[in-house]
């Protein structure tokens, strides 16, 4: 084993989404600073493995904190106690010898547990499936520098952009509420020219998707904002909610 | 003897030509063709849009829980495209050029030619859909340069172009699926293809939450599926991505091209222990102003590595800017596998640095000093906010320590000019095939490359195929169905059943082992067959003594793992045949027999100018090997040279 550090873990394990759940409690031992949170838990499922116990399932892919796909509820943290991470970029460094970490799956009624840490986020699938487009086919489409866009413009369409769907914004939320996530994406099309011709009613759109998928209401606690691995801020809620505003006094049409 | 079907014609005309020669399906009929694409990532995801923007019903898989997180969401740097917009001389014929001669002249002409003609479209249709692209104050579209290149032809969105494609195409996607042409198979992994008659007619795929193996019927399919450099373990690769669905498809007929190939990327974070999962590239773009360098001497070397020297201690005349000083005209921007075996190089000296030594510097002291601190965050603030996540050191006031790490597959299933396999009706797409880097991938051209596959060559292509068909429905009770489905059910059980004493990871870490000494950034005959011994060996380790636990229907991630890592133990020993049978050094390729005086690759055009595709003869059969001769009549092949 390559580190010093020895850890109690207790981990939420739950056989399917039919089965209640409960909290087990893991030893890890000789664990290195450098690792990352996963690679610990790599450790720790090798050891289940090679005692013929089933090792605890989590959702990740990429490892580089792009993907969305990590989760984890850290000591009460979406993505644990570092600001701007996400679970797969933290490391071990961020813990200390003898510390108890409680790790538990995303809680919210709209992303039900598939098994252990691992849960089921399709509704955002479906929310962006509402609406979360330009309506442009491939081909025939003008020349990319025929419209040009002042670089603010741009810059700030690309930050509401790297949304990487991870749902830590409905994790950290008491109400579960998808706001901060469905806001990015209305808040990128808003800002640039091409999003124009449908903008407002591909607010509302997502926005009544949002609600059959169970999610809460906004009461803008900003616990999201807090907790979201790559900043994106409170103000995209803001403009979706003026979007959606206009779009409930006018239609398409007039609003433009 | 392959038929690639190039078109006949002059380079620059072949590609209208054949779009012309092509049958085309009646707008009205293709609503009663199916077609099946697995894998979301750019290639998958712009193919499924567009072709059910044509009236295609399309079904689609990936093994993650949304098509979003394809592997193509992880690619930092950008994209090509020959908009020449900078006015610096690009044009299509020398993007082209670049990536033919980049490519180690083992690539199809044709093909690349196409690529290069539709890289224009790609970024138009990429602007259209709301792709937030990095701008100029006057707003017209930024470009950077990239390795292998001297013009700046890269677009980019910060350090992360790959993600805002792909949700460009995701997007796209998600249209079509709310249009009901589309039907998405999330958290599906595909484990087989089904033929009839020798036709690509479906695939058995395994729902990963609840276990249930199902077939799925179509009139075409198309692997969009990835690369295979997670055969190494350790790679930039994201931890699902795995060979399953090619190798699968090439035990059913599809020819295997060039496995051999990889991409050993040059600016990856090292490794720092054996708990580690995977590693981290740090973007090539890096190298447009990070200049790479180690002592001159192992002395300070190894000073350096022991603490006795700090990084400022070591004097600008004891650096060697060793790239600066043995390719002038390319410096820092030479391409990868130049870059990376030269790092091999000086820390095999000795000179490396870092606590293991296994590193080289990437610094940007100058670039600092040169744009300020703030110019070098917005260009590459997010690449160093994660080497700060990662090694808790902050390149702002140290250089970076690099070394390079498998990165991309060059080698795929082998496809024809319309990208079609060997096996009629099953196209591959984007890098699970083989066809447009040949030997060596320059920088920024893999997703250029699986966005042309999917938005603007396979919507030609595949009509080609199925107006040939008629239109009847696939006969979903057709025998084969039934009989590869249960082929799965019992391969799966089988690994199931294995109660042995050592874990998947075990294997896969041994194999990654293998296949890094002995097939990795330098190859010899001796080296090679030592590997194909032991990867025998290994393989029946796994059979006999690894350990897969739970049940089938469940979510059951080593079930998953086992059955990547048993497909990772054969390609490993095709790779390691085709790195035996190459006997020249080609890009990524470096035979050790077979360099130039000054320690560059040397090629040898006279014996090696094909692609070699490898065709599937049974369980532990060695493979047979076909040949594509390469014909290069427009451009001529040289020594590659980037001094
Ligand atoms: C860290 C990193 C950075 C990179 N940066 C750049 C860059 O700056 N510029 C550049 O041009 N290239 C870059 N590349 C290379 C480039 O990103 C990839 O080559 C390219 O995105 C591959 O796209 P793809 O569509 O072929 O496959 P992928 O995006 O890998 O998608 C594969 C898809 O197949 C699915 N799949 C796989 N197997 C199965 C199965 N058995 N069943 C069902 N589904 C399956 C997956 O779910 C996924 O949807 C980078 C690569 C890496 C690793
Ligand atoms: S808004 Fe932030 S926290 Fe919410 S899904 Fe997007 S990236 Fe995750
Ligand atoms: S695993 Fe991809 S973001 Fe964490």
């Amino acid at each position: 084993m390559s580190g010093n550090m020895n850890l109690t873990l207790k981990v939420w394990r739950q056989k399917n989404d039919k089965t209640r759940g409960k909290f087990i409690t893991y030893q890890a031992n000789g664990i290195s600073p450098d690792m990352s949170f996963l690679e610990m838990l790599d450790v720790v499922n090798e050891g289940l493995v090679r005692k013929g116990e089933d090792p605890i399932h989590f959702d990740h892919d990429c490892r580089e904190g792009i993907c969305g796909m990590c989760s984890l509820h850290i000591n009460g943290r979406p993505h644990g106690p570092k600001q701007g991470t996400t679970t797969c970029q933290l490391h071990m460094r961020s813990f200390h010898d003898g510390q108890t970490i409680v790790i538990e799956p995303w809680r919210a009624a709209a992303f039900p547990v598939i098994k252990d840490l691992a849960v089921d986020r399709t509704a955002f699938d479906r929310i962006q499936q509402a609406g979360g487009y330009v309506n442009v086919n491939t081909g025939g489409v003008p020349d990319a520098n025929g419209i040009p866009i002042p670089k603010v413009v741009a810059d700030e369409a690309f930050e509401s952009a790297t949304c990487i769907g991870c749902g830590a914004c409905v994790a950290a939320c008491k109400n579960a509420s998808a706001m901060l996530f469905v806001s990015a994406k209305i808040s990128q099309y808003a800002l640039l020219p091409q999003g124009q011709t449908e903008r407002y009613s591909r607010a509302q759109a997502m926005v009544a998707q949002m609600d059959t998928e169970g999610f809460g209401s906004c009461t803008n606690t900003g616990a999201c904002e807090a907790e979201c691995p790559v900043g994106i801020k409170l103000t995209n809620i803001a403009r979706m909610n003026r979007e959606y505003l206009t779009a409930k006094l006018f239609k398409e049409e007039e609003a433009h | 003897m392959l038929d690639s079907k190039v078109p006949a014609g002059p380079l620059a005309e072949k590609w209208s030509k054949h779009k012309f020669n092509l049958k085309l399906v009646n707008p009205a009929n293709k609503r009663k063709y199916t077609i099946i694409v697995v894998g979301t990532g750019l290639a998958g995801s712009s193919a499924a849009a567009s072709l059910a923007e044509l009236g295609y019903n399309v079904k689609a898989f990936c093994y993650q829980d949304s098509p979003r997180r394809a592997h193509s969401i992880a690619a930092q740097g950008g994209i090509n495209a020959a908009k020449n917009y900078q006015n610096d001389g690009d044009s299509v014929f020398r993007l082209f050029y670049d990536t033919i001669k980049g490519g180690d002249y083992r690539a199809r002409e044709a093909n690349v030619h196409r690529l290069a003609e539709v890289s224009v479209n790609i970024i138009d249709q990429c602007v259209a859909q709301g792709v937030p692209f990095a701008r100029e104050y006057g707003g017209l579209l930024d470009n950077r340069s990239f390795g292998g290149a001297q013009v700046s032809r890269t677009f980019y969105a910060r350090g992360q172009t790959g993600q805002q494609l792909l949700l460009g195409a995701y997007s796209a996607l998600n249209r079509q699926i709310n249009n009901g042409k589309v039907k998405m198979y999330n958290r599906h992994e595909m484990l087989d293809l089904v033929t009839i008659d020798g036709h690509a007619r479906g695939i058995i795929t395994r729902n990963m939450v609840t276990g249930a193996i199902e077939s799925h019927e179509g009139h075409a399919v198309l692997l969009c599926t990835g690369g295979y450099g997670n055969v190494f373990f350790l790679s930039t690769n994201a931890m699902g991505c795995n060979v399953t669905a090619a190798w699968r498809a090439h035990k059913r007929g599809a020819f295997f091209g060039n496995p051999c190939y990889t991409q050993i990327h040059p600016t990856c974070i090292p490794v720092t222990g054996d708990h580690q999962s995977k590693l981290t590239l740090m973007s090539e773009s890096l190298r447009n102003d990070g200049r790479v360098w180690v002592p001159k001497t192992v002395e300070l070397a190894q000073k350096l590595r022991k603490g006795e020297l700090k990084i400022s201690d070591i004097k600008e005349a004891d650096r060697d800017y060793y790239l600066e000083r043995k390719y002038p005209s390319f410096g820092n921007l030479v391409p990868r596998d130049v870059a990376s075996r030269n790092a091999k190089e000086v820390v095999d000296e000795g000179r490396g640095v870092g606590a293991s030594g296994i590193a080289v510097f990437l610094d940007f002291e100058d670039a600092i000093k040169r744009l300020g601190e703030d110019a070098v965050r917005a260009k590459y603030g997010n690449l160093f906010d994660m080497y700060y996540q990662i090694t808790d050191e902050n390149p702002y006031k140290q250089p970076m320590r690099i070394y390079p790490a498998v990165h991309y597959t060059m080698g795929g299933l082998w496809v024809d000019y319309n990208l079609m396999t060997t096996v009629p009706g099953l196209y591959a797409l984007g890098e699970c095939n083989f066809s447009d880097h040949g030997a060596n991938r320059l920088g920024a051209s893999a997703l250029m490359q699986g966005l042309a596959d999917g938005y603007f060559v396979i919507p030609y292509t595949v009509g080609d195929y199925l107006a040939g068909l008629g239109f009847d429905p696939v006969d979903k009770n057709h025998p084969n169905f039934e009989k590869t489905r249960k082929q799965v059910e019992d391969n799966v059980h089988k690994l199931l059943s294995l109660k042995g004493s050592k874990t998947v990871d075990d294997i896969h870490k041994k194999l990654g082992h293998i296949m890094w000494e002995y097939c990795g950034m330098a190859r010899n005959e001796a080296g090679l067959i030592k590997a194909k011994g032991l990867i025998q060996a290994l393989k029946k380790e796994f059979w006999s003594d690894v350990t897969v636990l739970g049940e089938n229907e469940e979510m059951n991630q080593s079930l998953e793992k086992a059955g990547r890592v048993a497909d990772f133990l054969e390609l490993g020993e095709l790779m390691v045949d085709d790195a035996l049978n190459r006997r020249e050094s080609c890009g990524g390729h470096f035979r050790e027999e077979s360099q130039t005086d000054e320690g560059e690759a040397k090629r040898d055009d006279e014996n090696f100018r094909y692609v070699a595709a490898w065709e599937y003869q049974g369980e532990d059969q060695p493979e047979t090997l076909h040949k594509e001769a390469l014909e290069f009549e427009n451009v001529k092949l040289t020594q590659r040279s980037y001094k």
